[in-house]
């Protein structure tokens, strides 16, 4: 089945820059233009009828979320557009394909959003790593100043938009709204109590949004051909494309731009070529590190966000980390563990604390080390990190990888403890 | 008295690209992380004295400064070798043998993972998910990122870096 490709038609097969020439040849920028011919409202109100939803993880309702910026002649100045570029769950590379493949595309998302809630001021606040997408964002921001795109009055319609590259620091923690404002405005990068929402006090106090790489690639395309035609393109009740990305032990790893609702199966076996010549599959992460296992029998599930979550997991990023059978669950939910008790900001002690004893437990039961009650005192440490317990969504995150491999793979958890052994590990 | 400006070790290109920093925020503190990473770009590393002469430029306490500092793991407070080596160490690179190749480059280069080489060529790193994870294993050498190394092709890669 021919799919039809919106995100990542322009993007060549070797990856070079796509200036602005070829991407306004292929219609670019017309999006914007059109955008700029209604009133910042009605762009709101088109975003908001494609339901197009959060693409960096959360999934929430992106139209919903300009609504609340204030807006009219009493509205605080200036109000900010910052687009996530952090892409540090691990597991995750699909911004980085979005940016490096058509660094215009972003840039009009941008200008499309910064224009329905009137911001003054956009930043991309960019992983410190991606240096190429930095360079061809900066390449790619310069020509559109030049063609009048972004500057002072922008395609003659009196409004104006600035537009600069941020490279982070580092730390997965500048990804949550937050704590990423933070980092923007200088400061460490912990998170901040809500309310107040960004939306109305973010950025240096002011209104802003926040919002995925992805989510705004998708805003031009939704108001050149409409909100039917972008609900039209997902297979279920959630609209869109979806960037999909699969690794680990298969024939095929990448990404693929597929019909939201795409199954988990037909992404593993038809794009990414099914598993590895004698591994069979036993379970998959679906969007990223911070989501619960799926196993075998959750391979019909459509990969939206409310299949998804059916099934007791979430989309998160919609990029797909693969376990085999000749890969050890402990192993990877202790490489996993080892990551968000690094990250940790320190705030909250079930976060810091129960994270950091969860990595060493599991590490302990790697080396032959595991004690009988180590599960149950591992489920609860889940349970104190559940949604609500902590200041922010980064504890409820790692802690899903852990519960849900508790729940399938017990067994191998209960073998390490008996046997006092890894299974996986050759006899040393 | 001498002028501050005499004393201070932040060279003239330096100034000048954290000056054209300062034009894209509101308020002098929130280049600070750009501005330390201006100076790393021009000297591998942030010392001392560049944390004081950034700070007094922004108008910060050098104390200050130096929590954000330690905050950011891109932001090095010691002196790093010629090379700097960031293997990635997540959950993909992991299922596709991190393990061995972190093995094989402390082996070659005779260092722990945080270490630099008694030559001071390379310093070697662990660094979270490089977004690279379908050309696992990966790491970054300076500003290159290179895909499925293993250790097959591991010291072809580092050849290139003297
Ligand atoms: C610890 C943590 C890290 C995050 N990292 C990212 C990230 O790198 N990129 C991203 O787009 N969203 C990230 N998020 C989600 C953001 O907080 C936020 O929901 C998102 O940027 C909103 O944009 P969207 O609605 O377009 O998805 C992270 C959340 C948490 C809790
Ligand atoms: S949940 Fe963890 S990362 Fe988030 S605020 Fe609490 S301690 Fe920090
Ligand atoms: S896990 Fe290594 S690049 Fe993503």
């Amino acid at each position: 089945m021919a799919t039809e490709k919106v995100l990542t038609s322009n993007i060549r097969p070797d990856l070079s820059y796509v200036d602005i020439a070829a991407y306004e040849s292929s219609g670019g920028y017309e999006g914007l233009r059109k955008a700029m011919t209604l009133a910042p409202g009605q762009v709101t109100e088109l975003v908001k009828q494609s339901n197009l939803r959060g693409r960096g993880g959360a999934g929430f309702p992106t139209g919903m979320k300009w609504s609340f910026v204030p807006m009219g002649a009493d509205a605080p100045r200036p109000k900010y557009l910052v687009a996530n570029a952090d892409e540090m769950e691990p597991g995750t590379f699909k911004d980085r394909l979005l940016m490096e493949g058509d660094p215009h595309e972003l840039i009009e998302g941008m200008a499309t959003a910064a224009y329905a809630i009137q911001a003054d001021v956009a930043y991309i606040f960019l992983r410190g790593e991606y240096l190429l997408s930095a360079e061809r964002l900066r390449r790619a921001i310069a020509e559109a100043y030049e063609r009048h795109y972004l500057g002072k009055n922008i395609l003659g319609s009196g409004y104006n938009l600035e537009m600069h590259v941020h490279l982070s620091g580092g730390r997965y923690m500048c990804g949550e709204e937050t704590g990423l404002l933070n980092a923007l405005e200088g400061k460490r990068a912990n998170p901040r109590t809500k309310p107040p929402f960004p939306q109305v006090s973010g950025l240096f106090g002011k209104p802003t949004i926040v919002q995925n790489v992805e989510t705004l690639c998708n805003v031009p395309h939704i108001v050149k051909n409409g909100p039917g035609w972008f609900k039209s393109l997902g297979k279920t009740q959630d609209s869109g494309t979806k960037i999909y990305g699969v690794s680990g032990k298969v024939k095929r790893p990448g990404l693929w731009e597929l019909p939201m609702g795409t199954t988990v199966r037909e992404i593993l076996e038809a794009h990414a070529g099914g598993m590895r010549d004698g591994l069979k599959f036993r379970g998959v992460l679906p969007g990223g590190a911070s989501t619960d296992f799926l196993v075998a029998d959750h391979l019909d599930v459509p990969m939206d966000f409310t299949g998804v979550a059916k099934a007791g997991s979430r989309m998160g990023t919609g990029t797909m980390i693969v376990l085999d059978d000749h890969t050890c669950p402990v192993g990877m939910v202790r490489n996993l563990e080892h990551f968000f008790a690094q990250e940790s900001c320190g705030w909250c002690t079930p976060c810091w604390s129960g994270l950091a004893w969860a990595e060493k437990a599991l590490s302990a039961m790697e080396d032959g080390q595991g004690q009988p009650g180590d599960l149950a005192h591992l489920e609860h440490i889940c349970r104190l990190c559940a949604p609500g317990n902590t200041f922010c969504a980064l504890a409820p995150g790692a802690v899903e990888p852990l519960q849900s491999a508790l729940k399938y793979f017990r067994e191998d958890f209960e073998r390490h403890i008996a046997e006092k052994r890894c299974p996986w590990r050759s006899h040393e | 008295m001498q002028a501050q400006e005499d004393l201070s070790v932040l060279s003239p290109d330096e100034r000048q690209e954290i000056e054209a920093e300062l034009g894209h925020y509101p308020n002098k503190r929130a280049v600070c992380i750009d501005a330390m990473k201006v100076v790393q770009r021009h000297r591998g590393w942030v010392s001392d004295e560049s944390l004081r002469d950034i700070a007094d430029l922004l108008e910060m306490s050098a104390d200050e400064l130096d929590s954000v500092a330690t905050f950011y793991n891109l932001i090095f407070r010691k002196p790093v070798g010629r090379h700097v080596i960031m293997v990635c160490d997540s959950v993909s690179c992991w299922v596709m043998g991190y393990d061995r190749l972190r093995e094989r480059l402390m082996k070659r280069l005779g260092v722990k993972v945080g270490e630099t080489t008694a030559d001071s060529r390379f310093t070697l790193l662990p660094i979270v998910c490089l977004g690279a994870c379908d050309h696992a294993p990966v790491m970054i050498v300076d500003d290159d990122l290179h895909h499925n190394v293993d250790a097959e092709n591991l010291d072809e890669v580092l050849e290139k870096y003297k």
